[in-house]
């Protein structure tokens, strides 16, 4: 057997692609967490159609599972792949573009038959043509391999064939020195109940495994090195789980029950099952029978004193605009998170967008403001969401959270927080009735009282016609309603007295600033720092609070002689801070359910640094 | 989980003696005099002081409508809410606060129309919430244009030809929704009024009460065939448990089911006695359906009363026993410790 050569990488970026019934995100996530658990630092991008179950074969049905890891900061999912494993011929004409040149391709030669072909649109095998020469191709009959593996169980084939991508995780592991043991013990977990399955996907991971090891084919194995991360505890969170948490932890610690009112909408969803989970923290969830219920019961929840929550995607906002002005008007805390994707109208479920931002600022009929907090990590959306809350709370307002499908389902390594230094968001009731008005605002926060139903000497209604000042009778007097346009807007614009300074990654001024929100973090890090690393000058804001915004970004602005904001939607936050700052801005848009590549800003920046 | 709410959901209320003046708010009352309105908003005020709850634990939610500003003339919690989605406020506020009692106020549009939805669910779901929807078989805020309880051929704003759609019939689609409680009465009857009030109230679970409303602007009379002195008796059978269905002025006529179709007999010509009609059993949904389904048929009178009372599961509750059955299996929540939990490494 040839000696096996060790090779030490910085960084690797794989991407597994096969059918949406072939378990590439399955695969994906396991060879996550056990890189997550090895220790390097890493980010995720999962490719999945939006349909269920594709006819096998077919273009249309590829699912793609993209990691990006290493041993230096990883900020993005990578602008392409090294290695590409693709279980039948329409994984790979989907994905080759997306592979360097000279990458490694693995292939599951079964999926190369003359009826894969024929789905894919190929006219020839492009395993026998030559047309992959630029690459490092190898050929595993991983189907025929996990089959034997499996012969002596007298398991179904449909079974056998849904085991082989076990098969691929193994080989993976092998290939880049990790530990088998978390696949192990989460299989044994997830199957306890299916005993045969258990015994089965076991015996396939560490085929795979083995295989590696003993194959002529692979002569090189990779180490890939711890990163330096910051000393400390972590665990890999998908940017969804880390709002169920956030939204749970800010309740807590405002001593407030969660109630979610929210109904299934891809990409959200996951928000409601992980939250669904909890009961014996006493949160509360309803599945509405629409959108509007979910916001509505929520709106409810909140006017009985319980943190209400409704989460969602763009379509799911759109129906719930209605009830956004009735929050508004009846100034109660409530949580919209919008998990955005692509639109317009039903758009594209399954792919990132981040195009809802004017609808979260400008919505609904009437003046009617709204915060705006959006997270920029997968692991960010745990303190996103926290400051959401605290601010709905403080305001007596309903904000939105803004994510995106891609920070929702990527994952990265998150330093969990010590909960008990989290900080104390609680509000209090109002309970004396001793000169309470309904609409009588603190001075600072020009926020309402918040007074419960069961609450004694406090009997008021509330509602979504225009208030009287002070009492909040329904009033249609001229000069009462324009001043409460005016105080509802000077409640919101008076937050900016609360949320922390902008800061500029780089030089405090300069040539040019690249300023972007939510998920183009990482790409734009990521180019900004490459650019610096030749010498170059450009800086770097991003912003987290959106509405308002904090009280220096002018000042930054205007300190640089460009502004270039990349952002996944037509030119919004652009739009934005034109209309705001009358400042020039630079648009830079992708709008193709896809990240930037880091590449794609970093063209950009040197365009505008050459003049 | 204890919150910032128990101490106040959990407060026990002082022994107060209420009197209907004490739910009256201090705002003027705007409906067009004549409304049927005012006969409810009077009945409910009435009764509340007999239903044994504090005025302080009591939220009433509405859409949009006449029926709807009901919230502002009681002296109680209210929210005012958005068209047709009261039923859905209440909802959360019932599951957020199972201590309170919750009303919700709507009418044949906001609850029928646009508010459909929310309503059928929240029917099936059997939360303990009062549903009070004024029918007047019109859109009144708006003016006038027809609701989907109107008659088929009904002249109005939006109809100059007539209507084109069959009337929903209210109670027969909360009992399609698998109501728990489905009753009709008038608001030109006001003691039938308070005993439906009192019934629902004291239900355990959704109450769906229609009421039948005069709009005297906007569709005057449409009820006056069952609530005027000189009509109601002949074209009104009142539904009462383990009671005959008998009416007419001079109780001379009952309702006798001819296989699954009631009929009306005289009691007078000797062919059919009182033993022969069709008994009310408040308990049994074939027979509500039966009951409602005589409500548009032309030969037979308007039934009123409840037609269905019976004990199921709420929402709420089931909702709690989920809570205290995981607490139980695993433990109170703990934050910290989930934070921490799952597949975590440490570096140093």
């Amino acid at each position: 057997m040839a000696e096996k050569q060790t090779q030490s990488l910085d960084e690797v970026t794989i991407r597994f692609a096969g059918d949406s019934g072939d378990g590439m995100q399955l695969t994906g996530t396991q060879f996550t967490n056990t890189t997550a658990l090895f220790g390097n630092d890493l980010s995720t991008l999962p490719d999945f159609p939006a349909e269920i179950r594709a006819p096998q074969g077919t273009l249309f049905g590829v699912s793609g599972f993209q990691i990006h890891f290493g041993s230096k900061e990883i900020n993005t999912p990578g602008d392409q792949c090294d290695v590409l494993v693709a279980m039948n011929a329409a994984a790979l004409k989907v994905n080759l573009g997306s592979l360097v040149d000279g990458g490694a391709i693995i292939v599951n030669t079964e999926g190369f038959n003359d009826k894969n072909l024929k789905l894919a649109g190929y006219l020839s095998n492009p395993l026998k043509d030559g047309s992959l020469g630029k690459y490092r191709l190898y050929e595993v009959d991983i189907s025929k391999l996990t089959a034997l593996a499996l012969q002596d169980m007298g398991l179904s084939s449909k079974i056998v064939d849904r085991s082989k991508n076990f098969f691929a995780l193994g080989m993976m592991y092998w290939m880049y020195n990790r530990s088998i043991d978390s696949s192990v013990e989460w299989i044994k977990k997830r199957f306890a109940n299916k005993p045969e399955i258990l015994e089965a996907n076991t015996r396939v991971l560490k085929a795979g495994w083995n295989y590696g090891e003993t194959t002529e084919i692979f002569d090189v194995r990779y180490e890939v090195a711890r990163a330096k991360l910051s000393p400390g505890k972590y665990r890999n969170i998908t940017g969804n789980q880390a709002t169920a948490w956030g939204l749970m932890a800010a309740a807590r610690k405002a001593n407030l029950d969660l109630f979610l009112g929210s109904y299934p909408i891809t990409p959200a969803s996951d928000i409601l099952h992980e939250l669904s989970v909890y009961k014996n923290f006493g949160v509360k969830t309803f599945q509405a029978e629409d959108e509007i219920a979910g916001i509505t019961s929520a709106i409810g929840a909140s006017f009985g004193g319980a943190l209400g929550v409704t989460t969602t995607s763009g379509p799911g906002v759109a129906l719930k605009t209605e009830a956004l002005g009735l929050a508004v008007m009846v100034e109660l805390p409530l949580i919209c998170c919008n998990i955005q994707r692509g639109g317009p109208s039903t758009g594209l479920p399954t792919k990132t967008e981040q195009s809802d931002l004017l609808q979260a600022l400008y919505g609904r009929n009437g003046e009617a403001p709204i915060p705006i907090v959006a997270a920029s990590t997968p692991a960010g959306c745990f303190d996103g969401v926290f400051e959401a809350t605290r601010i709905a709370l403080k305001y007596m307002t309903p904000v939105f959270f803004l994510s995106d499908g891609y920070l929702g389902n990527g994952s990265e390594p998150w330093l969990i927080p010590d909960y008990d230094k989290l900080p104390d968001i609680s509000t209090k009731f109002r309970t004396d009735a001793e000169g309470f008005l309904p609409y009588l605002r603190d001075e600072v926060t020009l926020a309402r009282p918040w007074a419960i139903p069961g609450t004694a000497g406090l009997e008021h209604r509330i509602g979504g016609l225009e208030k009287q000042h002070l009492t909040g009778n329904v009033s249609y007097d001229p000069q009462n309603h324009e001043m409460m346009v005016k105080l509802r807007a000077e409640k919101i614009e008076r937050i900016a007295n609360d949320i922390p300074l902008a800061e500029v990654e780089g030089e405090p001024e300069g040539d040019l600033l690249v300023v972007g929100w939510g998920s183009t973090y990482g790409s734009i890090r990521s180019a900004v720092s490459r650019v610096r690393e030749r010498g170059k000058k450009v800086s770097h804001l991003h912003l987290t609070h959106l509405n308002p915004f904090p009280k220096n970004t002018g000042e930054i602005l205007y300190k640089f002689k460009n502004v270039l904001v990349p952002e996944m939607n037509l030119g919004q936050l652009s739009k934005v801070l034109r209309a705001k700052y009358l400042v020039p801005t630079i648009n830079l848009n992708k709008i193709q359910g896809l990240p930037f590549k880091a590449v794609e800003i970093e063209t950009r920046i040197e365009e505008i640094l050459k003049g | 989980m204890s919150s910032l709410v128990d101490e106040i959901a959990s407060k026990p209320a002082e022994e107060k003696k209420y009197s209907a003046k004490d739910f009256q708010s201090d705002q003027d009352v705007r409906w067009c005099p004549g409304c049927g309105d005012y006969s409810i908003l009077a009945q409910t005020q009435r009764v509340m002081p007999d239903v044994g709850i504090p005025r302080h634990k009591m939220v009433f939610v509405s859409g949009i409508g006449c029926s709807s500003r009901f919230p502002y003339y009681m002296e109680t919690y209210g929210i005012h809410g958005i068209h047709g989605r009261a039923t859905a406020i209440a909802s959360g506020l019932k599951m957020a606060r199972p201590d309170l009692s919750v009303w919700v106020v709507t009418g044949d549009g906001d609850g029928l129309s646009i508010g459909g939805n929310h309503l059928i669910h929240l029917l099936r779901r059997n939360l303990d919430i009062k549903v009070l929807l004024f029918n007047n078989q019109i859109y009144g805020l708006t003016k006038g244009q027809y609701s989907p309880t109107s008659e088929k051929g009904k002249i109005t704003k939006s109809t100059p030809l007539g209507s084109l759609d069959f009337p929903f019939n209210p109670a027969s689609l909360a009992l399609g929704a698998s109501a728990s409680f489905v009753a009709r009465t008038m608001d030109r009857d006001p003691k039938h009024m308070q005993t439906i009030l009192k019934r629902a109230a004291a239900h355990h679970g959704t109450a769906f009460v229609e009421i039948y409303q005069n709009c005297n602007v906007f569709n005057d009379g449409a009820f006056f065939k069952f609530t005027e002195k000189d009509s109601k008796d002949e074209n009104v059978v009142f539904l009462e448990h383990q009671k005959p269905l008998v009416f007419g002025k001079e109780r001379d006529k009952g309702i006798r089911l001819n296989g699954f179709t009631p009929e009306v007999v005289s009691l007078k010509d000797g062919k059919f006695s009182v033993n022969d009609l069709l008994v009310h059993n408040e308990q049994d949904t074939t027979l509500s359906f039966i009951l409602s389904d005589m409500t548009y048929k032309p030969n037979l009178p308007r039934p009123v009363g409840i037609f269905l009372s019976e004990d199921r599961a709420c929402y709420e509750d089931e909702m709690m026993k989920q809570i205290s059955s995981a607490t139980e299996k695993r433990g109170s929540g703990d934050m910290k410790k989930l934070l921490n939990s799952g597949e975590t490494w440490v570096i140093n």
